[in-house]
């Protein structure tokens, strides 16, 4: 379970402005939960995530995860980024093994845990590669597996698809739901694709433009496996787009 | 296609060099005096008769032994400065004021100090070896850590790596090494003048006796000599083992540190 409450955040340029990136964000977020952020660019739902993530800190208002307040990263949140972040200097299964070998578990259990969560992303064939060697969508699956080892109760992905073309865009997110279903993590994602929020989510937040508030939180109440083109699925696309397209315009002005 | 790519491009290496000796083959004859340009033929028989002696041997020995003392030097000072400097903020901004100073003052400039502190011997060559080199080597390695890509910088926070020394060793150095080691491939470049300035002082060691020995003690010697054949020969030496060196240190590097690299950087 993971609690916003009245949480603000105001950065200082060097010129001394103030922006005001988040203000009075109170969420909710239940347990296995898969809540997509959208919103307009800059209104502060990288910098939540951020802070969710604990590499960031709040001037102002409280962030549980299981009631437990952040005060830094932990191993109950893991985080896939927006640019790729394998690590270019370790092959694939080292990427993988790296928060064990900080946990100082043994080589071959690491390795053998690391392969496991390999085979999740079905790149079994690709561990002794190294990243540069990889497709962008395959380096965004290995920084999937990469988080997942680490058994974390939260999964934050920001825009992590944001880079990769749209056919395996699609199939990175029939793939991140069957994790999801699989694992049962409770997942933030951000993304500015309205049908990725409506294929994805349990829960669709959006935030307004500057300052970046909640603006309101949508309901995504359709079966699974969904399809993206019922006409469900479009009733929500239309309301979301509508909401977005207001404060879009709204950052225009 | 490929093979013959490779094999058109060593006919043209071989070409040019070949061009060059033949060149200043002609110049040399056509000039005429050995005491200002002795042709290849003759730097050849004086090199074919040095290396027939083990005098070549040890002048080789010799300055290698400054340039692994001054280079060893710089290393262990360069990179763990640089990595300090890189890392820490505060102590980057305390340090720094004070490298500025000394950086600009050209080694050469130390060697009265260097022969006041260490005498003659082979740490004074090895410590004006060492200033020449130490800085490349530090500077690579301070924009090597300051490069560092943030978002690898907050993975591995995410994943669970907090402390400064596990960052350090386990995101930031790995990140920095293609740069340190260009700083290293730098710093020998600036280490090999500096062993033959070094040199010009007469520093003795006890490896062979009481002679002075040295590929650049060598150079100065035939040249007070008139001896200009011998001269080119230390000088077409000290490039070649510097070419040498420089060729083993890629090669290593690159096989062993750099293989996850995509382009050939270092």
């Amino acid at each position: 379970m993971l609690s916003i409450k009245n949480l603000n955040k105001t950065y200082h340029t060097e010129e001394g402005e103030e922006v005001v990136a988040l203000s009075d964000i109170n969420l909710y977020v239940a347990d296995k939960e898969f809540v997509c952020f959208i919103g307009p660019s800059g209104c502060g739902k990288t910098t939540l995530l951020r802070i969710t993530a604990g590499l960031e800190k709040p001037d102002s208002g409280t962030l549980t995860v299981n009631n437990e307040p952040i005060t830094g990263p932990g191993p109950d949140r893991g985080m896939v980024f927006q640019e790729y972040s394998l690590f270019p200097w370790r092959t694939v299964l080292k990427n993988i093994t790296f928060s064990l070998e900080l946990k100082k578990i043994p080589k071959s259990e690491r390795e053998k845990i690391a392969r496991d969560f390999l085979k999740v992303v079905g790149l079994s064939k690709f561990a002794d590669s190294y990243p540069h060697e990889l497709s962008g969508g395959m380096k965004q699956r290995v920084a999937i597996a990469r988080a997942l080892v680490n058994d974390p109760d939260v999964l934050l992905m920001d825009e992590p698809f944001g880079a990769v073309d749209a056919q395996t865009r699609n199939r990175l997110q029939h793939e991140l739901l069957n994790i999801w279903e699989n694992k049962k993590k409770t997942v933030l994602f951000i993304t500015h694709s309205v049908d990725e929020a409506v294929f994805l989510a349990d829960k669709v937040v959006v935030f307004t433009a500057r300052p970046g508030r909640v603006k309101e939180v949508i309901n995504v109440d359709l079966p699974r496996p969904r399809e993206r083109t019922s006409f469900e699925a479009n009733e929500v696309r239309e309301h979301l787009l509508a909401s977005l397209g207001a404060e879009i315009q709204a950052a225009i002005d | 296609m490929g093979q013959f790519l490779d094999i058109r491009k060593r006919i043209l290496e071989i070409t040019s060099v070949a061009s060059a000796i033949i060149i200043w083959e002609i110049i040399a004859r056509i000039i005429n005096k050995k005491y200002i340009l002795p042709s290849f033929l003759e730097v050849v028989t004086a090199f074919l008769e040095l290396a027939s002696g083990d005098e070549l041997y040890r002048d080789i020995l010799t300055s290698l032994n400054f340039f692994v003392i001054g280079m060893g030097a710089a290393i262990a000072v360069g990179i763990p400065l640089g990595i300090m400097m890189g890392w820490f903020k505060t102590f980057d901004k305390a340090v720094d004021p004070i490298i500025e100073v000394i950086r600009p003052i050209p080694p050469l400039a130390w060697i009265p100090f260097a022969i006041l502190w260490f005498g003659l011997t082979q740490y004074a060559a090895g410590f004006v070896i060492f200033v020449g080199a130490v800085f490349p080597i530090l500077v690579n390695t301070y924009t090597g850590f300051r490069n560092t890509p943030r978002v690898l910088v907050e993975s591995g926070k995410v994943l669970g790596c907090i402390k400064n020394r596990d960052l350090i060793f386990r995101i930031a150095l790995p990140a920095a090494l293609p740069s340190i080691a260009t700083g290293v491939r730098v710093g020998m470049g600036v280490g090999w003048m500096c062993v033959v300035a070094a040199e010009m002082f007469g520093v003795r060691t006890e490896m062979f006796g009481l002679s002075t020995y040295g590929i650049g003690w060598k150079i100065w010697h035939w040249n007070s000599l008139h001896h200009m054949d011998l001269v080119m020969t230390y000088m077409l030496g000290l490039g070649l083992i510097a070419l040498v060196i420089d060729r083993l240190f890629r090669y290593i590097v690159q096989e062993w540190w750099l293989k996850w690299q995509t382009g050939v950087v270092v």
